[in-house]
């Protein structure tokens, strides 16, 4: 046994007062879970690329429309459909993809041991688990408005030189396509919705915080649980509207008409949409769902 | 100055008792050993120190209390859980910048010459890195920490001999340069032995005997006796006896080297032999106390 061979450790000469650099755990949080799920930046530019391909067939077919007799407003449904249709399996990609990201985020750190490590640097669980809610409900939305965008614009580039080589002044299709307000729409469809869906992946970071294993199966069973459970006993449906409520509630309450008939900013009716009860409920429920799993996070014991 | 103050720790998972009454304190700049079997409470009692758990009982670390002040405790302590623990997707590099990002006292220059000194490259995912590997890439981002606490749970566990000992030679030319203080639970006691300060078993969730190294030295001896000296020998109360080559080895608690000397040859125990003696004392005690 040797080891008091080592010099008097109390002697050595204390190193200097270490510099404590700025950190940013939240940007780096947030940095770091694009880095782990790829899907979220790649899955959503996969379904534009295609989107923006399956495109370009009907608005370089729409250029004819002009030619052919049709009255304008036959016209105008036939060479916009495909501008508006555009945005419509982007943000669904990417809604879906928040639920799946929502439902791993808080389980698979704990499945790979992986939350030791995390849990070994200076970020507080509220941290954490803010930025897992901010990659569904802020992240995905802004990723799916810049692709929509992106989509948009390349389809309008597309659209004019298709129209300028047919011999179709490009100026028809600018005309045609409200191309100052359907970015407006856009954003503020996403917006919307990432409000309205907020308790969805809160739900969901719940469950995955909590849930030991199979956290998909813990996310679905209880609610239709609930709604066989209410047709059985009370024979009524009304959980079953509510959650169908929570999934189209957005879309009717924010816009005044059907979306697809979506045609104009006037059309949007954002007073109606803020004064539903359903939106504020919602963003209670995300914010209690988020706060418990800061505390299961924080209180779960190592296993 | 104390690094760690616990007094009377205790902590239950369901009706198995984790923590039965721990009481441990370790002054700032030693290297101390925790030593138990599996199941004694080690990883139990590190949890604790690192808030990671919620334990009864007084316990102070680096003036934290560190359950409640968990996040300011991270900043002055950090630790390795053990070797699986890195995120399998992460690159090299990105853990650097991650690491560098989110902690405040983090040297990155320190971290990269130690990765410099193994095979690792920036570019490599961590499930990419051989075992070995990881828990040398673990300990560079770790020993990058101006951290005043440094906590290793089993954090050789399923290595080869030479990244064993290259784990502890780099942990061990830190620590000389550096004034920390190190928490280490390991079953490869002989590897660990000669780094140690100070000493701990562990057993069902209490302490059975801790001290510093030159305590134990001083209270622990070993005799090597041949078979004519035996019945004398053992007529002085050795915990624990067994043969080796024909001779008795007696490991003696509190006995003075000066009787035993008469006997036979007589050095101070390995903590590898010291634990064996110490847990079969105990297990006995524990059978007396129960029959």
């Amino acid at each position: 046994m040797n080891a008091l061979e080592a010099p008097d450790l109390l002697e050595r000469p204390a190193p200097p007062e270490p510099i404590a650099r700025r950190t940013r755990p939240f940007a780096w949080s947030l940095r770091r879970e694009l880095w782990e799920n790829r899907s979220v930046t790649w899955g959503p530019v996969a379904v534009a690329g295609l989107v923006l391909l399956g495109s370009l067939v009907p608005v370089a077919r729409s250029a004819s429309h002009f030619r052919e007799t049709l009255d304008a407003v036959e016209r105008h449904a036939r060479v916009t459909l495909p501008f508006g249709m555009a945005p419509a399996p982007i943000m669904l990609a990417c809604f879906l993809i928040g639920l799946f990201y929502a439902l791993d985020a808080l389980h698979g750190e704990r499945r790979d041991r992986s939350y030791l490590f995390w849990k070994s640097l200076p970020v507080s669980d509220r941290t954490t688990v803010l930025a897992k809610a901010v990659v569904p409900m802020a992240v995905l939305p802004s990723i799916a408005l810049l692709l929509s965008l992106t989509v948009f614009v390349l389809l309008l580039l597309f659209g004019t030189l298709v129209f300028a080589a047919r011999g179709v002044g490009p100026a028809l299709l600018w005309r045609e396509v409200h191309w100052l307000q359907e970015p407006v729409i856009m954003a503020y469809g996403l917006a919307v919705h990432a409000l309205w869906f907020a308790p969805i992946y809160a739900w969901l970071l719940l469950v995955s915080a909590w849930a030991r294993r199979l956290p998909l199966l813990w996310a679905v069973l209880p609610p239709f649980a609930l709604v066989a459970l209410e047709r059985v006993v009370a024979d009524s449906a009304r959980f079953g509207h509510w959650l169908g409520w929570r999934v189209t509630g957005a879309m009717q309450r924010a816009f005044a008409v059907d979306p697809g008939h979506l045609e104009g900013i006037d059309q949007l009716s954002p007073g109606r949409f803020l004064a539903t009860p359903g939106l504020w409920g919602g963003l209670v429920l995300a914010a209690l769902c988020l706060v418990a799993a800061t505390r299961l996070r924080r209180r779960r014991e190592p296993s | 100055m104390v690094c760690i103050e616990a007094r009377g720790l205790r902590k239950r998972f369901g009706t198995a008792v984790a923590l039965d009454g721990v009481d441990l304190r370790v002054e700032a700049g030693r290297i101390l050993g925790l030593i138990g079997p599996n199941g004694a409470g080690k990883t139990t009692v590190l949890h604790a120190l690192l808030g990671l758990v919620p334990v009864e009982g007084e316990l102070e670390v680096l003036g934290h209390d560190p359950w409640a002040e968990r996040d300011r405790l991270l900043a002055d302590a950090t630790f390795i859980a053990d070797v699986a623990v890195l995120p399998r997707w992460m690159r090299v590099c990105q853990a650097l910048d991650y690491v560098e990002g989110v902690h405040p006292r983090f040297e990155r220059a320190r971290a990269e010459a130690l990765i410099d000194q193994s095979d690792i490259r920036r570019g490599s995912r961590v499930r990419e890195l051989s075992k070995g590997m990881v828990t040398q890439l673990h300990l560079a981002l770790v020993l990058a920490i101006d951290a005043r606490l440094l906590v290793l749970d089993e954090p050789t566990l399923g290595l080869d001999i030479l990244y064993r000992k290259q784990f502890y030679d780099t942990l061990l030319a830190d620590f000389f340069e550096r004034r920390r203080t190190i928490v280490v639970t390991t079953h490869q006691v002989e590897e660990i032995e000669d780094v140690l300060t100070d000493l701990a078993f562990l057993r069902r969730g209490r302490i059975v005997l801790d001290g510093t190294m030159d305590q134990i030295a001083a209270r622990f001896a070993e005799l090597e006796a041949g078979p004519g000296e035996l019945a004398a020998a053992r007529a002085l109360g050795p915990i624990h006896e067994r043969q080796l080559f024909g001779k008795g080895v007696l490991l003696f608690d509190g006995v003075e080297r000066e009787r035993l000397a008469v006997l036979g040859e007589v050095r101070t125990p390995s903590v590898a032999d010291l634990f064996v003696a110490v847990m079969g004392r105990e297990s006995a005690a524990a059978a007396g106390a129960a029959a």
